[in-house]
Order: C-alpha cells, then sequence, then structure tokens
C-alpha cells in the first residue's frame, strides 16, 4: 500500500519545527509502524536528505523509547499498544498519516521526533526507589506478599517510562507516571518506611519539572500502552494527603 | 599492551602448560570454600578512602546498573555511561522469562551444587568450573535483594514466592514477574541506581556512547566518550573503568537484541589489549516469531517459559501444507518429546534450535518459506483451563497476535530459532577482570560462567551476580593492591585517542557513498547467518573469512552517513558500530574455525553422531580460546585457558 505522511522536522531544541509531507511507498501490511518509517528514512538517505529522527530500541513495547503522537493519539490510540508494536495492518491503501513528538513544556523536543524526557529519571531520583542497599536483605520468603497485592503491584510496576500520558494530557501532567511508581512501591510491605517521604518527594520534583496539574480527565489511562489503571491517582493523592496530615 | 601484575596471588598454577598472559587466579581450595576464602584474602578499602577512587562503569543493564548503584553505596565515586536517554532502557528490560536461583523453595531437590551442575553440563563443559560455582552460591542473594528492593515477583496465593521451571533443568527453579522479569529487575536495579544518583555519589552521562578505551602505563585509567546530542568528543579518567556493554547478537543484524545492542566498546576495548574469549560462543533462541519478510528490522521471542505448557510439532510428512487443526494426532510428530523423552519440550536451546532447523531440512516446516514449526497450547488449555493459560502467559500470547495478526489460543503460535545471546565476550580472571589491568567485565560482555551454551534465565542471574555481589569486592582489591599514579584527562593517551575517534568520524561523515548502513548490516548479518549460524562448516567459514574484509573495505569505501557530526546523528551512530561488528565478525569466524568440534552452541557440521548430535572433543578442545589483537588483518594470536573439571566430570551431555 502507499501513504502520506505529514512528518514533524526540527532540526533542534532551538530551531522552529514544520510538517514536512512524504510518500510512503509499497509498505506491507506485516511490517510495524517503525519499519515503515525505515522504509522512507532508506528513501531520505538515498535522496541525500537527513532521515526523521524518532527514538526506539526494544521494537517490543518494553523499552519505552519509542513515542509518537499518531494521527493525533499518544502510540497510535489502540489499546495497550505501543507505536513499534503498530502494525501497518491496522491502516490502508491511500491513507494520510500525521505524525508529531510528544508536546509538553517539561518534555523539549530534541529534534524530530527525539523529545527530552530526563523529566521522568528526576522524578525517581527524588523518592521512586526502597532504600536497601546491597546486601542488607533478608531470606526472600520472610517477606509475605499477598498475591492480589503482588499482582497489584506489578500491574504498575509495568510502566515503561514512555511518556505518552504527559503527551495525551491537555494539561501535561506526569501523575499517572508518578502514581504508577508511588502504587508499585507502597502496594507492598517494603515500601511502607518510606511511603510517605516518598510520595511527597516525588510529587515536589513533578511539580518542579513544569508538568501540569491533574484535573481527573483520564486521558493519561487511555493513551497508556501498559494499561496503568487511573486508579492509582486516587491512591496518590491519598497518601498525599496522610502525609500532610502527619506533617511529612 | 598488557602489564604482567606482579602482586602475589594464591592462585595455584592450574596446569603445565599455562599461558603466561592468562591468569585466570582461581582460588585454592575446595570449590565450596573458595568464594568465601578469596574474600576473605582480598584487600579492602577502607569506607572513608572509598571517596577517593572514581570508577567509571559503562553500561547500564542489570549488570551495570547494579555495580554502579552497589559502588555507590560503599562511597566510591561513580561514573555511569550510557548511550540511551536513560539507564531504565537497558536492553536488559526486554529480558522476559525469568531469573534462576538455587533457593529450593519446591523442595524438588536443588542446590547450589545441582545450579553449579546443570549450568556446567548445559554449558557443554567449556566453561570454569569456579565461577560457576560461585554464580551458583551468590543466586539466592539476588532473590533476597530484589525483593527487598520492591521487585514484584510473582507469589502463590500463600503470599510466598511462585518458581517455574526453565530448559536444560529438571527442579522448578526459576522466579519471574510475569512476563517482564527483565524490566522488572532492571528498574529495581535502576531504582537503586536513581537514588545513587539523586544522592550524588554517583553521576549519571546519558546519551553518552563511549568509543574508546584509554590504557595509560599498560592500565586501564579511561574512556573517550561522544555527546551524542552536541556531538562532543570527550574524555574521562579513572581509577577502573567497568564495561557492563551487553553481548553483540547484532553482528547478526537479524537477532533477538534491541536495535542498538552493539560491540564497539568491547571491540575497542580488545583493540587496546584486552583478549577476547570464544568470540564464536553464540546463542539460537528456539522460540522466536519468523521472519515475515525483508523489511525486518529485527526479530521478537518468545519466552522460553512457553515450553512449560506449549507442545512443539510439525507435520510428519513434509510439504503438508493443511492447517494445523486439520492435522489429525497421528500424523504430528512431537519432535522434542520423542527424541528427548526425560527433558520433553524443555530441552536446552542450543539441542531445541537445532532440532527446529532439522525438521525444516527435511522439509517439514510450517508458515511462509517453510521456517517455521508449530508450539501448541491446545492440550494445556484443554488440562487447565484458558484462564490459567491467560494467567500465565497472556502478555507473551497479545505480543504474538500483534505480530503476527494470528491468536495463539486458538491457532499454534509458529515459532522458529533466532540469535540471541552471545557466550563469548571479553576473557576476565576470576576476579573479572581482563587482561588489561583495571578494567574489569561483567554481565554478558564477559565470556564467563555459560560455557558454550546458556541456560535459560541464567543471563539476568549472571548479570546481577557480578553486578551486585562480585565486582564491588573484587575492585576494591584491585584498587588496594594497586599503585595507581595520578593522571588526569591532560595525559597524551587521552588526546591521542580522542583524536583517533574524532577521526573516524570524520571519515565515516566523508566518505560520502552510494549504500546505506543498513544495507551494509544486513548484508553482514547474511553473511554471519549463513555460514557462522546454527551449523558451522570448514569450507563455509573459509568463504566468510574472504568476504567479511572484502565487504569491511567495501563499506568504508561506500557507506553513505547523511548529516553532520555536531548534532543528534542516529546513522552516524550507527554507522561506526557497524564498522566494529565488520571487524568483530571476522575474529568469530576466525574462532569458529578454529574449534574443530561441536559444543554447545557452537555446531560444526563435520562433528555430529549419526542422529545429528554435537560431537564434543574434549581431548583437544577443552579450553577458553582467548584471542589477542594483532592488528586488522593480521592474524589474532589464540591463547589458551585449560579447563579443568574436578567436580563434574565431561561426559556425552544427554537429555534423552
Ligand atoms: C528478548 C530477550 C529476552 C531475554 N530473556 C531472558 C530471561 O528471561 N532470562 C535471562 O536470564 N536472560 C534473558 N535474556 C538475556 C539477558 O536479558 C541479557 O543477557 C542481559 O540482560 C544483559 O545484561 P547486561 O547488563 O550485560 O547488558 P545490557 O542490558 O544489554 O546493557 C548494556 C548497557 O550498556 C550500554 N552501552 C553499551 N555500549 C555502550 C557504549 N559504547 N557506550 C555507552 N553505553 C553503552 C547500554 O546503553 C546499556 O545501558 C534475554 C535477552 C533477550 C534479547
Ligand atoms: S504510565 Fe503509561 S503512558 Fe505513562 S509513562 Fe508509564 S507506560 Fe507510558
Ligand atoms: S521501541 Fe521499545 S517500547 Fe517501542
Amino acid at each position: 500500500m502507499n501513504l502520506t505522511l505529514h512528518v514533524w522536522r526540527q532540526k533542534n531544541p532551538q530551531s522552529e519545527g514544520r510538517f514536512v509531507t512524504y510518500q510512503a511507498k509499497d509498505i506491507i501490511p506485516d511490517m510495524s509502524f517503525l519499519e515503515m518509517l525505515d522504509v522512507v528514512n532508506q528513501e531520505l538517505i538515498m535522496k541525500g536528505e537527513e532521515p526523521i529522527a524518532f527514538e526506539h530500541d526494544c521494537r517490543e513495547g518494553i523499552c519505552g523509547s519509542c513515542g509518537m503522537v499518531i494521527n493525533g493519539y499518544p502510540h497510535g490510540g489502540h489499546r495497550g499498544t505501543t507505536a513499534c508494536q503498530l502494525h501497518m495492518r491496522h491502516f490502508k491503501d491511500g491513507d494520510t498519516i500525521t505524525i508529531e513528538p510528544w508536546r509538553a513544556r517539561a518534555f523539549p523536543v530534541m529534534k524530530d521526533l527525539i523529545v527530552d524526557r530526563s523529566a521522568f529519571d528526576r522524578i525517581i531520583q527524588a523518592g521512586g526507589f526502597i532504600s536497601a542497599n546491597t546486601g542488607v536483605a533478608q531470606d526472600a520468603n520472610a517477606i509475605l506478599v499477598p498475591k492480589q497485592n503482588a499482582d497489584a503491584a506489578m500491574d504498575a510496576a509495568a510502566c515503561i517510562g514512555c511518556g505518552a500520558c504527559v503527551a495525551a494530557c491537555p494539561n501535561a501532567s506526569a501523575m499517572l507516571f508518578t502514581a504508577a511508581k508511588i502504587a508499585h512501591l507502597g502496594l507492598l510491605p517494603q515500601g511502607q518506611p518510606e511511603r510517605y517521604t516518598r510520595v511527597v518527594r516525588m510529587v515536589e520534583q513533578m511539580d518542579k519539572e513544569g508538568f501540569g496539574g491533574c484535573t481527573n480527565i483520564g486521558e493519561c489511562a487511555a493513551a497508556c500502552p501498559k494499561v496503568i489503571p487511573l486508579d492509582v491517582i486516587a491512591r496518590m493523592n491519598r497518601d498525599l494527603l496522610v502525609a500532610k496530615i502527619k506533617g511529612v | 599492551m598488557t602489564t604482567t601484575d606482579t602482586r602475589p596471588t594464591t592462585t595455584r598454577p592450574s596446569t603445565e602448560y599455562l599461558d603466561p598472559k592468562l591468569n585466570s587466579r582461581i582460588p585454592e581450595g575446595p570449590i565450596e570454600r573458595k568464594w568465601e576464602r578469596h574474600k576473605f584474602e582480598m584487600k579492602l578499602v577502607s569506607p572513608t578512602n572509598r571517596r577517593r577512587y572514581t570508577i567509571i562503569v559503562v553500561g547500564s543493564g542489570l549488570a551495570g546498573a547494579s555495580a554502579a548503584a552497589t559502588l555507590g553505596e560503599a562511597g566510591y565515586n561513580v561514573k555511569c555511561y550510557t548511550y540511551h536517554d536513560s539507564p531504565r532502557r537497558a536492553h536488559s528490560i526486554a529480558a522476559q522469562g525469568g531469573i534462576n536461583a538455587a533457593k529450593n523453595y519446591r523442595n524438588d531437590g536443588d542446590s547450589v551444587f545441582r545450579l553449579f551442575y546443570d549450568t556446567v553440563k548445559g554449558g557443554d563443559f567449556r566453561a570454569r568450573e569456579a565461577n560457576v560455582y560461585r554464580l551458583a552460591e551468590v543466586s539466592m542473594a539476588i532473590i533476597d535483594q530484589c525483593v527487598a528492593q520492591g521487585v514484584p515477583f510473582a507469589r502463590e496465593y500463600s503470599g510466598y514466592l511462585d518458581n517455574r521451571s526453565f530448559g536444560g533443568a529438571q527442579v522448578a527453579r526459576t522466579f519471574y514477574a510475569r512476563g517482564q522479569t527483565g524490566q522488572q529487575l532492571l528498574l529495581g536495579a535502576y531504582q537503586a541506581l536513581s537514588r545513587q544518583i539523586g544522592l550524588g555519589q554517583v553521576k549519571m552521562y546519558s546519551r553518552t556512547e563511549m568509543l574508546d578505551l584509554v590504557v595509560i602505563d599498560g592500565r586501564a585509567r579511561g574512556i573517550v566518550t561522544r555527546d551524542m546530542v552536541t556531538g562532543k568528543i570527550e574524555s574521562h579518567f579513572a581509577d577502573a573503568v567497568v564495561l557492563a556493554t551487553g553481548g553483540y547478537s547484532n553482528v547478526f543484524y537479524l537477532s533477538t537484541n534491541a536495535k542498538a545492542c552493539n560491540a564497539t566498546a568491547i571491540w575497542r576495548a580488545h583493540r587496546r589489549g584486552a583478549f577476547f574469549g570464544n568470540p564464536c560462543y553464540t546463542q539460537i533462541h528456539p522460540t522466536c516469531i519468523p521472519v515475515s519478510g525483508d523489511h525486518q528490522s529485527k526479530l521478537t521471542l518468545m519466552s522460553e517459559s512457553l515450553r512449560n505448557d506449549g507442545r512443539v510439532w510439525v507435520p510428519k510428512t513434509p510439504g503438508d501444507k493443511r492447517a494445523p487443526s486439520s492435522i489429525p494426532e497421528d500424523e504430528r510428530d512431537y519432535y522434542l518429546e520423542r527424541r528427548y523423552p526425560s527433558y520433553g519440550n524443555l530441552a536446552p536451546r542450543d539441542i531445541a534450535s537445532r532440532a527446529a532447523k532439522q525438521v525444516c531440512d527435511e522439509g517439514r516446516g510450517v508458515g511462509p518459506g517453510g521456517l517455521g514449526v508449530y508450539l501448541d497450547f491446545s492440550d494445556a488449555i484443554k488440562r487447565l483451563g484458558k484462564k490459567v493459560i491467560e494467567d500465565r502467559y497472556g502478555n507473551l500470547f497479545e505480543m504474538y497476535e500483534r505480530i503476527t495478526g494470528e491468536n495463539p489460543y486458538e491457532t499454534p503460535m509458529r515459532i522458529y530459532p533466532a540469535v540471541h545471546y552471545t557466550m563469548g565476550g571479553l576473557w576476565v580472571d576470576y576476579n573479572l577482570m581482563s587482561t588489561i589491568p583495571g578494567l574489569f567485565v561483567v554481565g554478558e560482555a564477559n565470556f564467563s560462567d555459560h560455557g558454550a551454551n546458556r541456560l535459560g534465565a541464567s543471563a539476568l542471574m549472571q548479570g546481577l551476580a557480578d553486578g551486585y555481589f562480585i565486582l564491588p569486592y573484587t575492585i576494591a582489591d584491585y584498587l588496594a593492591s594497586t599503585k595507581l599514579p595520578k593522571v588526569d584527562t591532560t595525559h597524551l593517551a587521552f588526546r591521542e585517542t580522542e583524536a583517533e575517534a574524532a577521526d573516524r568520524i570524520k571519515r565515516l561523515l566523508n566518505t560520502k557513498g552510494t549504500r546505506t548502513v543498513d544495507m551494509f548490516h544486513r548484508e553482514l548479518g547474511k553473511i554471519m547467518w549463513d555460514y557462522c549460524g546454527m551449523a558451522r562448516n570448514e569450507a563455509g567459514l573459509k568463504h566468510a573469512l574472504e568476504m567479511i574484509p572484502e565487504l569491511r573495505e567495501r563499506f568504508w569505501r561506500e557507506v553513505k552517513v547523511p548529516g553532520e557530526g555536531n548534532d543528534i546523528n542516529q546513522e552516524l551512530e550507527k554507522a561506526g558500530r557497524v564498522a566494529d561488528f565488520m571487524e568483530l565478525a571476522e575474529l568469530m569466524c576466525i574462532d569458529a574455525l578454529h574449534r574443530d568440534e561441536s559444543c554447545g552452541g557452537h555446531f560444526r557440521e563435520e562433528h555430529q553422531t549419526e542422529d545429528g548430535e554435537a560431537e564434543r572433543d574434549d581431548e583437544n578442545f577443552s579450553y577458553v580460546a582467548a584471542w589477542e589483537f594483532t592488528g586488522l588483518g593480521t592474524k589474532p594470536v589464540l591463547h589458551k585457558e585449560p579447563l579443568i573439571f574436578e567436580y563434574v566430570k565431561p561426559t556425552v551431555r544427554s537429555y534423552k
């Protein structure tokens, strides 16, 4: 099939970007979306032009590198699917596809579709961990975790740090990402001692990075390729409230 | 390049034909006491002195992140580098199946000795016994540590940890977090690392690629990097350098590794004097999604854990084109169960891969091009119900459906082997130090522990064993027992190495040829898969050894790298990596040609039994091949580290 692409091109953070139109020719349904971009890029290089810069690595939906807004939807808008897992069988001959980077103040565009997501790392550095130095641990089975808690913790821990939640949110809020980590650690007995300092520090950092506030729209969870449930945010807000009451 | 380290060791010269350049430093004493004793005998750096030492860790995967975090916690001044935008994206994140540990929580007869035994045997008697024993020994502490960090391992209803079994083992010792074990373990290490970054103990350099190693007076003293955003070439000095840069499967172009995985760090270190151990040992994983066309950019693994419940089969008759559901039971060949009744579908990877190739070679393969076999869950679904299967493998089934458009609950998966892991890597001694003093190598980047074939769920174990529990001790011993003159990046060696790196980049950009980097990479991959892949023979390898230098020469003449050097330039990044793969590929073929036996993942067609099993030659090849670089295009020098088996007597590796 043949497609028309409108792709955001931007040389660097300082320069202004714009949409450029390309034709993607002889695309087959078994290709992934990124393989389709590979085809376009190979052609651009052969023509002496710079290929479209986009981030990717695992190409199987787990590293969180890839991320682009496809026809207005982060990752393309298929439930539980990252851009690299999207296959061309979902498109048809003659389609026009618009591709642009995440748009958020806290994620400045670096080049074309690549944005700077290091703000996420700094949120984790602020408190997204359990302080357990190597060597301190007791036998693993000395800590019992009810299966439903372990499962719920795992649901939240599945976050790949892609940033689609931020891109989808009209306020560019990072609540889902931050709350997912807080839920993961807060649901486990090991995470209890630092539970309230963690939430305070992470939320503080989140605000410092320039992410917007949450107004309960829910676009984040709808766009999340790992289907992180929205209720992690309610949990985080409860923890934050308790922390305030406790004066943490 | 290397200097001989003269400090006294407790190591016995393990054999009469010891190579003076290869001291494996295996401690004396019975195997179960070696590590304990060695830990006691090694020198320590006192807590107050640690901040005076700077350690560079290149890589933030399981091995690198765990090492950097632990060294930071100990109080060293750590600098950690990754070409990713965040340490959390390292390729370790993609590991699905699980991590082994000899916990014996199942009371099914597991023990440190059994894990040790299984790993030595699984590696086809080509690994160093002492290292493997230590790995099994520290395996339990890894699980403890990860649970303390909050890794959400799968649990039973009782709240205790759950286990599953993996290939090459008859006990259930694999811990897992759904189909995302690597992700959860890496996030655990990443969070520990993040904590140290936040505390200022570790300085993190993201989007920074190591281009070369700097060796001063025979010791590793730093690295030269490229800032991938500004293109700046920079120098960084240290008292010791740790490479945790992962494996080199991408030399085949198509592999299950993430796209950016590459060999540059270890290859550059090899060129500077670090010997390369067993480069030809590569693992072909039996359960991957088959190639769907020329556009294929990478291959996707379906976790080995699927073989716990899936049954592998092909039609008995060649060319049988019927849909799987209309092939009756008695016309199916469950060839793994037939050939290896005691291990069945859980036969080790090398064996399962070769068996798949054999049935496809016989014309019994399924799917496009006949390059596939079925992995069928219908019996398991009948026995356990769809819900249980969904709980166990739900995300893997989804992944399969997304890629192929087929629903594995209804129709069997189609799978085919693909390159997955490299057992080879830089040679290291018992202390994980390479032949360049001060250069340590951990994780998949080193050659140790897995011999000629790695067992499933053992790479995660090794990466974390190295990073959390081994390197932090052995690197202290090096620092405490070595007098290191003060150097900084004004040293001439840094200037020279920088200039060389800058020059290479200029050459790549200025060639302005006619073919893209990917075209060359695909071509290289095809040569490697055809001649140095699942089956190898003398004629093919010799042919490859003619083709690779020729391809390399064409690469440097005809490659087309667009753009400039002073900003984000992904083609330039790729070009540098492919240039190094072109050199490494040659060494892999040289090693494969010299190893005139079949062992583990290295299958020489000349050496097989009548029914197609690998035939080892212990008399002539019971050694680690450690290659010394002598210049591009000149023959590398082979050094041999003899392998002595005192505890597991080499036998024909039977899984029948
Ligand atoms: C799909 C898949 C599934 C797997 N499943 C399992 C499993 O279930 N169980 C198991 O035990 N093993 C599994 N493995 C194997 C295992 O995941 C890897 O062997 C292991 O994670 C490697 O870890 P590492 O830390 O050595 O390297 P990696 O995780 O590859 O990390 C390498 C790091 O080095 C950095 N780096 C590399 N070169 C440079 C450079 N030049 N400059 C700067 N930084 C650099 C990278 O950025 C990265 O941070 C699997 C592998 C694959 C491909
Ligand atoms: S919460 Fe979902 S969308 Fe947000 S970063 Fe995590 S995986 Fe991506
Ligand atoms: S490339 Fe890794 S999640 Fe898409």
